[in-house]
């Protein structure tokens, strides 16, 4: 017969425990604010599902909601592609290659107020680097805190030099995984570079860029210190993302129903996103 | 299809080598015959991967000529040598189907898919694998991945030579003895020149009508499977090939006659004028017997290996193997051991140093 006992239990608690604390419930009294209304002194008063009927016809979010996804979609598009191209023209063997490795991993080192704060130096039009350059040297007048289309290219031109290295390291570490012998076999089949790219490389590359797609869906999805240090949202509202608005709500209007709806609607669409993301990816595994 | 001669053959990996240690292949002649099933045999790092890799493009020789049909390929690349290889490894393209594998090398070179479509039906025919054409290959057994990239090599009908780098590795053993026939069968319907790599002797001897046997970046021996295992002439060759391998026991040359821990041994023939340096005498196992009288020894190990016994017998300090298959001694016994006198050799430095009987 076999004998049964619930010990197992209790090797699973810790964790358990660990994730109660750290996720479950903070989360929950998100959700507590998320139906109530407060103005101050403790008292809260019942509110139902008002905030999430109110912020899903609210236009600042909806507003803050497409930038989100713009910014998001072109970071994503810009990111990979060059990752890819970066990874692919970086040697193989020899002392070049550690030279490589270290000077694409500088950016990822740097904490994101400073880069948030270099590039705010960097771009300022009369006495940053760029800024002067732009300015007074090409003659293209540039001022990210008056002209959107600056601020847009900034804060992108800002992700994609501090986040591009890490989807060149990933496809990198995807690269060299691939015997020798596919290149060689491709070789003999008269097989074009291109064929050798879609065929060869981007199969073999697929499983890391997976986790590169969704690390910097959810990274740059969630983004706030870098464009907040930068532009704190403007000029105007043009770049005001998700995060920034929300911590507008919350921390500068105080409204804390509306900003915990707000946070709950926020993660359920990162959630849906980064599995939508995976499983289109990861498909074709399934076979 | 081809014959293939590789001429003055040297190759290095180092810039400027310094002297034959520096060399990863020292000096190869050879011609291969079209339509001839060749191996190349060899213990790990003897250079044969290196000479597989020269002829098939992937490398350029330091120095020497490969001719296909007399017109010098020694520059051109893999593509353009119509060559095909089959690599220890399968390689296949994952996001392919089977039929798009096998179609891929002729898609390459743009042939019009009606004749595609007939080369891959027939080649997958051959192969056994007509009913996965159109499965992806991603999810292949090893086996059935490994006959794709043959499949590969032999769906161009104007292959010069197929080679094939330890192709039956990763194979499980029971699939490996069906592999091999299947390359044999295939060899004999498609007639192209093949060469086998290989570090397993079975393989080599089975597949092969002419072996090319390597060590340490030169050629030791060609010869049919018989020719090598009857008359080796480098006791390499000797140790190589044959479970267990031929002994080798150092020997003293007196007057022209060999002498073994101090008594005389009868040698196939004269002994080669001029031999000298370190002479040894090289028997097979399968040619000693246990006699009535001979050398004087004791049996240390019998190791009963199936169809016959190999019994570990000590002359003096002396390892000699023998192959018995009845009355079996006890470790322990004394026996005598009888060279039989036509397979037995004397090697000096490591070649042969005796002439066959009958022989000039």
């Amino acid at each position: 017969m076999k004998t049964q006992n619930q010990k197992a239990w209790f090797f699973v608690l810790p964790v358990l425990l660990l994730v109660a604390f750290n996720a479950l419930i903070p989360m929950m009294t998100v959700v507590n604010y998320s139906v109530q209304e407060t103005f101050g002194n403790n008292l809260f008063f019942w509110q139902g599902l008002d905030w999430f009927q109110n912020l899903m016809r609210s236009e600042r979010f909806h507003a803050a909601l497409g930038r989100q996804f713009m910014f998001t979609g072109l970071i994503l598009l810009i990111e990979i592609p060059l990752g890819v191209a970066i990874a692919m023209s970086m040697p193989r063997k020899g002392f070049w290659v550690s030279v490589c490795l270290v000077t694409m991993a500088l950016p990822m080192l740097i904490p994101w107020n400073v880069v948030g704060a270099m590039w705010n130096i960097f771009t300022l039009p009369d006495i940053g680097l760029m800024g002067y350059f732009l300015n007074h040297v090409m003659g293209i007048p540039y001022d990210m805190t008056q002209n959107v289309f600056a601020a847009w290219v900034t804060i992108i031109v800002m992700d994609v030099w501090h986040w591009t290295s890490l989807v060149v390291l990933l496809s990198y570490a995807g690269l060299v995984s691939i015997p020798e012998a596919y290149y060689q076999a491709a070789k003999i089949d008269g097989a074009s570079n291109f064929a050798v790219f879609r065929f060869i490389q981007l199969p073999k590359m697929k499983n890391v860029l997976t986790i590169a797609v969704l690390l910097r869906f959810i990274d740059s999805f969630n983004i706030y210190t870098e464009p907040f240090v930068l532009t704190g949202g403007g000029p105007g509202n043009s770049t005001t993302l998700l995060s920034i608005d929300l911590v507008k709500i919350a921390l500068g209007q105080f409204d804390l129903g509306p900003a915990a709806a707000m946070s709950l609607i926020y993660f359920a669409i990162t959630l849906l996103v980064s599995w939508l993301f995976f499983t289109l990816m990861t498909k074709d595994d399934a076979r | 299809m081809a014959k293939i001669t590789l001429s003055q053959l040297r190759h290095s990996y180092f810039a400027e080598p310094k002297g034959p240690q520096d060399y990863a292949l020292k000096q190869i002649d050879l011609d291969w015959n079209d339509g001839g099933a060749y191996a190349l045999l060899g213990p790990s790092g003897c250079g044969k991967s290196t000479l597989l890799n020269i002829i098939s493009g992937l490398r350029v020789p330091s120095e020497g000529r490969i001719l296909f049909d007399d017109k010098d390929v020694t520059h051109l690349p893999p593509d353009q040598r119509n060559i095909a290889q089959v690599f220890q490894f399968p390689v296949i393209y994952d996001t392919m189907t089977v039929y798009d594998n096998l179609a891929f090398p002729l898609r390459n070179r743009g042939m019009a898919e009606r004749d595609v479509d007939v080369r891959v039906k027939q080649i997958a025919e051959m192969l056994e694998v007509s009913e996965m054409l159109t499965q992806g290959a991603a999810g292949l057994s090893p086996d059935n991945k490994q006959k794709i990239s043959m499949g590969r090599g032999l769906v161009r009908d104007d292959v010069n030579v197929v080679m094939f780098d330890e192709p039956l590795t990763v194979i499980d053993p029971h699939l490996k003895w069906k592999l091999r026939s299947k390359l044999k069968e295939l060899h004999q319907r498609i007639r192209a020149t093949m060469i086998y790599v290989t570090h397993d002797q079975t393989e080599a001897l089975t597949f092969a009508d002419q072996v090319v046997v390597m060590q340490d970046g030169e050629i030791v021996q060609i010869g049919t499977p018989i020719e090598l295992f009857e008359r080796p002439t480098h006791t390499f060759v000797g140790h190589f090939i044959g479970s267990p391998g031929m002994n080798v026991l150092p020997c003293e040359v007196k007057a022209g006659a060999a002498f073994f821990n101090g008594q005389h041994v009868a040698l196939e023939g004269e002994i080669v004028k001029g031999a000298g340096g370190k002479t040894e005498i090289g028997v097979r196992p399968e040619y000693v017997s246990l006699a009535k009288d001979g050398l004087r020894a004791h049996v240390r190990k019998v190791a009963d290996v199936g169809r016959h016994n190999v019994v570990e017998a000590m002359v003096g300090e002396q390892k000699v193997a023998v192959i018995v298959e009845h009355d079996v001694p006890n470790q322990g016994d004394e026996v005598f051991l009888d060279f039989k006198t036509e397979q037995t050799r004397l090697y000096a430095d490591g070649w042969l140093a005796t002439n066959a009987k009958g022989a000039a």
